[in-house]
């Protein structure tokens, strides 16, 4: 049975391009979020062309139905998931980098393109777009500016804010507006890229970017240390920014991650070390990166660590090689991931990690914390059982209680997640009364009627 | 794993779920999933599958619906998602396991059922395969200095939409296969080594030849060959639509037939075919107490001849040259299911006058996938095309690899959208290099 909404969308895209068989909704009823509900939606729909996106969106207005707009639906926060059925609009057929200059250091591309794929683009020009999420060989420039993404090298080089430079975007009453552009200086009208980067597809559709490309740094050194005690790590943290130094990586690993890792991968970590940071410098000649990898291991020293340094690429790999199976290797451990990523000061970095893991022990859970030191952006990841009721609401009351943590230490909710289904209804606890209805207020101006992606961030009546 | 107490995955559908349950749905297999890459439907790519795969579970998908069917077929089983989980879900189980379901809902296909019959048949297949060779002539048109054959134009009329068009390219069937062609037994003197060669279906029928190269490679280095008659398919053309119960018939006799031949170890010149040995003989026969522990045996003893010869006999560093540039792709299944990718690197680094030259992504997918390229030849030609793309930017002449069916899907699409590569077996390069070293003599 063909369902109402199709004939008019094929009108629109043309046959190909829009889905409705139930295994294709299927496919559409989930993004990478752990324990968020699914649901799947009427249809799918594919534009190719911004002209298509308006006419999708006056469309949807005529049939009162939602619209989730959709990049490679990798996000953490059930941002992407259809809650309420509707029209799922993915822009992965809208993949085309559309200029790289040079001489602007900019690139210019369709919100499907893959970042990684931009990547590869700008290499041969000796230059890079650093937003480096988890994700960056599948999500997609819309979706990680709709996200504002962080990343690992954000202490250093910044999240996707700092990069994207103007947009067109499609928004809720099916216009489509121009700002911003090729210029370092632009203080025309409001800063609307900031509006709608890290909106979470709530305000409106980005059919095209332009980003700041950076020259890419011509030499690194990258390190590990391992502590005895989380002050000495988190000292260590504290003393790299006070000499002066800004790691492209400041990462951190403690107790429980490191043996899980250990047990996983045998890549020879220390089991009885209470912290690990992985560290690596940065720049454009050998001599600098020298003398900042040589303060580094002065700190690291000071502090009681004990410093490795990789010579080689292959060491350098070796060295990653047990940050990057943090996640594999915790998630390993039971069937539900819980990644959070409540942030908070630098300064707060120890107190943060003893208190997740004082919550972890409270509520008898499985906790493994690691995450971006450097930025004061953790990730305290509970293993859990989705069949055991009683295991999932610790892991609840868990999670409550670490964001009450991250906001006492003066921290937030979430430091490159967003908020989408996942914090909303947190969302007051740092806000407070006015903060939500300056929220519900720019929502309520640019999209009345909760026409793009409702019941994600805006906590209302009508929307929760 | 399943214990001799509990049933397979392929005999139980809800054996799959311990697979399921470890998805995370990160999205990492859209990195790498060929069909994804193409398509740019969520559908196609392995996280998908899996979520279908849940529905199908709970009841609020039917495995049998068309639709189900269809998307369970578009993929190519390359496990290159499973190489990419964080997790390590083993999608090559659920994927392998559906089909196995769906075949105990509803039987085989008629025309599949005929064609795997012949192949628990050993001699019938055989009889098949050379009378195929026969009418090679009836309905394709051979192309000179190729060793290939393209469809007669009234074929090629009929068969356009599943690219049997008169472009496409196949393998000559030969008409004297490789196992009629040798002795069961190959002695050298002083052997310090005894294996058998399993040659699987593509080394017989269609590449002899580089068949022929393994066996002279070996020969060459001091080890005796057995080539033993009686060997039958490999299994897994049939696994991958469903039918366990010819795979498992086809293993038992795989198993018998090796054992008796008193060989130290198994050798292999074909991804799928020591894949299968390695781990799908063990995870097909996983309940049955005769052949299981058999298949565990000789999976341990299983090698591609390129680990054979880098890791055990140490091959003799050849002296003849060969005066070529090469590239080497990556066949899915040497490298994801047997883990062998540095190997045949270090044996073509080890020919003199060979210039190598690596390819972005070698690990990528060429499209073949077996019969995946002849049901979705359209989808498979796409990923065949970037694969050619990403050969001819490294310029060489010779594009090798360890693996029949990627030979046959390089073969067709470098002849498309290539410069006029040549496609082979890295063994037959090394083969080469020890006769030219004779002749130089």
């Amino acid at each position: 049975m063909l369902p109402p909404l199709v004939p008019g969308l094929e009108e629109i895209v043309g046959k190909e391009n829009v889905l409705w068989n139930a295994v294709d909704l299927t496919a559409y009823s989930y993004d990478a979020t752990a324990d968020q509900p699914r649901q799947t939606p009427d249809v799918v729909v594919f534009p190719t062309t911004a002209e298509a996106v308006q006419k999708i969106v006056h469309f949807a207005r005529e049939q009162k139905t939602p619209l989730y707009p959709r990049g490679s639906g990798t996000n953490l926060s059930g941002g992407t998931i259809p809650l309420r059925k509707g029209i799922v609009i993915s822009f992965q057929k809208m993949n085309k980098i559309l200029e790289i200059d040079a001489e602007n250091l900019t690139a210019t591309v369709q919100p499907g393109v893959v970042i990684a794929d931009l990547n590869a683009a700008v290499a041969p020009f000796g230059l890079i777009y650093p937003p480096d999420p988890g994700t960056v060989s599948t999500a997609t420039m819309g979706g990680s500016a709709a996200e504002n993404s962080g990343g690992l090298r954000g202490l250093k080089y910044g999240v996707t804010k700092h990069y994207v430079m103007g947009m067109e975007v499609v928004l809720a009453n099916g216009s489509a507006v121009r700002f911003g552009g090729k210029t370092v200086k632009n203080v025309t009208a409001y800063d609307f890229s900031s509006l709608f980067v890290g909106s979470e597809g709530t305000l409106g559709m980005m059919t095209e970017l332009t980003v700041k490309l950076i020259p890419a740094p011509k030499a690194h050194r990258t390190m590990t240390a391992v502590f005895k005690t989380l002050e000495d790590a988190g000292n260590t943290v504290a003393g790299i920014i006070k000499a002066k130094v800004i790691p492209a990586t400041l990462e951190i690993m403690d107790q429980m991650t490191i043996r899980t890792v250990e047990n996983f991968s045998k890549a020879g970590l220390p089991t009885d070390a209470r912290a690990l940071l992985l560290i690596e410098v940065d720049g454009m000649s050998e001599d600098l990166v020298a003398r900042e990898a040589e303060a580094v291991a002065g700190v690291v020293n000071a502090n009681h660590g004990e410093l490795k340094t990789a010579a080689t690429d292959a060491e350098r790999n070796q060295l990653w090689a047990a940050r990057r199976s943090a996640l594999p290797a915790l998630a390993s451990l039971n069937n539900t991931v819980v990644l959070e990523d409540a942030t908070v000061p630098r300064s707060r970095i120890t107190d943060m990690l003893v208190a997740c893991e004082a919550i972890g022990k409270k509520h008898g859970l499985t906790l493994g914390t690691f995450g971006h030191a450097g930025d004061g952006n953790l990730h305290p990841t509970i293993l859990c059982d989705k069949n055991n009721a009683d295991e999932m609401a610790r892991m609840h009351r868990a999670v409550e209680e670490i964001f009450d943590a991250a906001l006492g230490f003066g921290g937030t909710l979430s430091g490159e997640h967003g908020i989408g289904i996942a914090k909303m209804k947190f969302l007051g606890n740092e806000l407070g009364q006015s903060g939500l209805e300056l929220l519900r207020s720019v929502k309520e101006a640019l999209d009345p009627d909760y026409l793009l992606n409702p019941g994600k961030m805006v906590p209302t009546k009508g929307n929760a | 794993m399943s214990t001799p107490e509990s049933p397979t995955a392929y005999d139980e559908l809800s054996q799959i779920r311990q697979e399921t349950d470890r998805c995370m749905k990160c999205g990492n297999c859209m990195a790498v999933c060929p069909v994804y890459a193409t398509e740019k439907v969520e559908a196609g790519v392995t996280r998908a599958k899996i979520a279908v795969a849940e529905a199908v579970l709970s009841g609020d998908l039917a495995l049998d619906d068309p639709k189900v069917y269809r998307m369970l077929f578009d993929c190519l089983v390359c496990k290159s998602c499973a190489a990419n989980c964080p997790t390590r879900v083993n999608f090559g189980r659920i994927m392998l396991a559906l089909r196995a379901a769906l075949v105990r809902k509803n039987g085989l296909p008629w025309l599949k059922k005929a064609i795997f019959s012949t192949l628990r048949h050993p001699r019938l297949f055989d009889v098949g395969m050379k009378a195929g060779a026969v009418f090679n002539g009836l309905a394709f048109r051979g192309v000179k200095a190729k060793a290939a054959i393209a469809p007669r134009s009234p074929f090629a009329w009929a068969g356009g939409t599943i690219g049997f068009d008169g472009e496409r390219l196949f393998p000559e069937l030969a008409v004297k296969p490789l196992r009629d062609r040798v002795p069961e037994v190959i002695s050298v003197p002083d052997a310090k080594f005894k294996v058998a060669f399993f040659t699987g279906d593509s080394l017989n029928y269609f590449y002899p030849d580089a068949g022929a190269d393994v066996i002279e490679v070996l020969t060459a280095n001091g080890v005796e060959v057995h080539i033993p008659k009686g060997q039958s398919c490999c299994g897994i053309p049939v696994l991958v639509h469903g039918d366990v119960e010819t795979a498992r018939a086809l293993a038992r006799n795989n198993l018998d037939v090796f054992e008796k031949c008193g060989a130290e170890y198994i050798i292999t010149g074909c991804g799928s075919c020591g894949g299968a040995w390695q781990h799908d003989f063990k995870e097909v026969l996983a309940d049955d107490p005769v052949y299981g522990p058999k298949a565990a045996y000789w999976a341990e003893r299983t090698y591609d001849i390129s680990t054979f010869l880098t890791e055990v006999v140490h091959f003799r560093k050849p002296t003849g040259r060969v005066e070529a540039s090469v590239t080497y792709h990556d066949s899915c299944h040497l490298k994801k299911s047997m883990g062998v990718f540095r190997e045949p690197r270090e044996i073509l680094g080890s020919i003199p006058g060979i210039t190598f030259k690596e390819m972005a992504k070698p690990d990528a997918c060429c499209g073949s996938g077996g019969s995946y390229v002849l049901t979705h030849y359209e989808t498979a030609s796409s990923i065949g095309k970037r694969k050619v793309e990403d050969i001819n930017r490294t310029g060489a002449e010779i594009v090798s690899t360890g693996c029949p069916a990627c030979m046959m899907q390089l073969l067709d699409n470098v002849n498309r959208f290539g410069t006029g590569q040549q496609t082979r077996h890295y063994i037959s390069l090394l083969a080469e290099a020890y006769r030219n070293e004779k002749a130089a003599s």
